[in-house]
């Protein structure tokens, strides 16, 4: 373990600690974490399976199209949110910015997102997230900005894609970065893992870590671009643990059937006969963008390291 | 003699930590997403995650009712957090449309110990287990608001209950599939065996 906040033993309850933030991540897999705007949506969310819900002003395609800077949601916004659902409610705070971290924790939200989808409030430095005992998920593009976020105290991981665009290529890419990461730490002798924690900019522990035990020590869940039940079911049978849905299911035509039909092609993500079932008569999905085509300067996935 | 075929309802929720618990006790463990490998297993388990996720699913894939044959059947149960939930008689703040199966006799609270700051981790007594406390974790658990005559309270932790065992069955608000410790898992599994006059592994 890097650093604990705390530590304890006994008959006392310990709050905080790195078991229950990485705990209820755990609790999350196989599901869909939704972005929301508005108490009605996070209900429609929450009444489709989604097992958390992400409380936002804007869904990342709207940010991306109305410019400017974009920042924690409304805490008004944020309590009525938290207010109207069961299931855990998260929100984004700034990269680097622990003040507006500090507000949403004492909001009550279950977990904060480091997100690159607001504008980042520090070029340089990430939230020190162990003084925290709320639980973070930052984003990641391979595996050695995963392991640097897990150093920095994140109890989970989401591969970014790039949000607001409906394309998956990017989650896709990000993905197949971070489980071909582990898979070579995997394979390596021991020898060969300082070198790798040198090339990667990953903390040693963490690296050899990794070699232990094959797996990130954290779940992982993909984001940034899934647009459909398909695209869901890809992103679990290429290794993730579960989906982040932004602009994907509020953008389309149809959003309760939507939502309902990526929650069912994520936890039937190996069989097509089931994706093809929740499929049928969805309407039209979210407008995509092409990101290929798209100015370095519009691109989120490359804010924050 | 038989070996015990142990399911994990996999619908969403912490499965591989049951899975991988499971194995750790020498027994066959398979995840459970459909009415046919539901037959094929002797006992279940009903893992942590989100309750309103897992009815939803339930319900939508028609799984619902065979789990309710099964259970009348006698099939022994493991449940965790939120699998708790679905086992129990009665769920306080629940949504309307969410399945108590109504096989343990407990009413729950759902989030009973509060947002997910409070979650907490404490080394609690349990009966069946001896002397040796137990590391339970709790992550935004259900409350036990009450326990009827027919479940059997194992563990308390201040003035509520936080384990209960009925028969062939186990019900927990804590994730013992979060630590390394075997001993309910192993406890489950003698049960069920018992309860089905097959081997545990």
């Amino acid at each position: 373990m890097t650093s604990d906040k705390t530590s304890s033993n006994g008959h006392e309850p310990h709050t905080g600690g790195v078991r229950v933030k990485r705990g209820l991540a755990e609790m999350l897999k196989g599901g869909v974490i939704m972005d929301v705007v508005t108490p009605e949506q996070a209900k429609i969310a929450e009444d489709a399976g989604a097992v958390a819900v992400m409380a936002l002003e804007r869904v990342p395609s709207d940010i991306r199209r109305d410019g400017g800077v974009a920042r924690m949601s409304d805490v008004g916004l944020i309590k009525e949110i938290i207010a109207a659902v069961t299931i855990p409610v998260m929100a984004k705070a700034r990269i680097g910015h622990f003040v507006e971290a500090q507000v949403l924790q004492s909001l009550g939200v279950d977990y904060i997102d480091e997100s690159e989808v607001l504008t980042p409030a520090d070029e340089e430095y990430h939230i020190d997230k162990w003084q925290f005992d709320v639980p973070f998920v930052c984003g990641a593009r391979d595996l050695g900005e995963a392991l640097r976020r897990i150093g920095e105290g994140a109890a989970m991981i989401r591969t970014k894609g790039e949000a607001g665009t409906g394309n998956v290529v990017e989650a896709v890419r990000h993905m197949r970065a971070v489980q071909g990461g582990i898979r070579r730490i995997a394979s390596m002798r021991p020898e060969e893992l300082m070198a790798e924690a040198k090339h990667l900019g990953a903390p040693f522990d963490l690296v050899q870590e990794i070699h232990r035990t094959g797996k990130l020590p954290v779940v992982n869940f993909s984001a940034g671009g899934i647009a459909t039940p398909a695209d869901a079911a890809l992103m679990m049978q290429l290794g993730c643990e579960g989906n982040f849905v932004g602009s994907g299911i509020f953008k389309s035509t149809d959003p309760e059937a939507y939502a309902k039909a990526i929650v069912a092609a994520t936890t039937y993500f190996d069989k097509p006969e089931v994706i093809a079932e929740v499929s049928a008569g969805l309407g039209k999905a979210m407008p995509g963008l092409d990101v290929a085509s798209m100015p370095a300067g519009e691109l989120l996935a490359t804010r924050g390291w | 003699m038989t070996i015990l075929r142990v399911g994990v309802l996999a619908l969403q929720g912490d499965v591989q930590e049951h899975l991988l618990a499971v194995r750790g006790c020498g027994a066959e463990a398979s995840t459970v997403r459909t009415g046919d490998e539901l037959e094929s297993v002797d006992a279940l388990i009903l893992p942590g995650g989100e309750s309103t996720t897992m009815s939803r699913l339930l319900k939508v894939f028609d799984l619902e009712m065979p789990l309710r044959e099964r259970l009348a059947d006698g099939m022994p149960t493991l449940s965790t957090c939120a699998g708790l939930i679905l086992m129990s008689r009665e769920v306080l703040d629940g949504r309307p449309d969410q399945i108590a199966l109504g096989i343990l006799d407990v009413s729950v609270r759902r989030n009973g110990y509060g947002r997910q700051v409070e979650s907490f981790e404490a080394d609690i007594p349990i009966a069946p287990l001896g002397v040796a406390p137990f590391r339970a974790v709790f992550i935004r658990a259900p409350l036990i608001e009450e326990a009827g005559p027919d479940a059997d309270v194992i563990a308390s932790f201040g003035d509520n209950p936080v384990a209960v065992a009925q028969g062939a069955h186990i019900g927990l608000c804590f994730h013992p599939e979060m630590t390394d410790d075997l001993r309910l898992h192993q406890l489950f599994l003698e049960r069920a065996a018992a309860s089905l006059e097959v081997s545990a592994a």
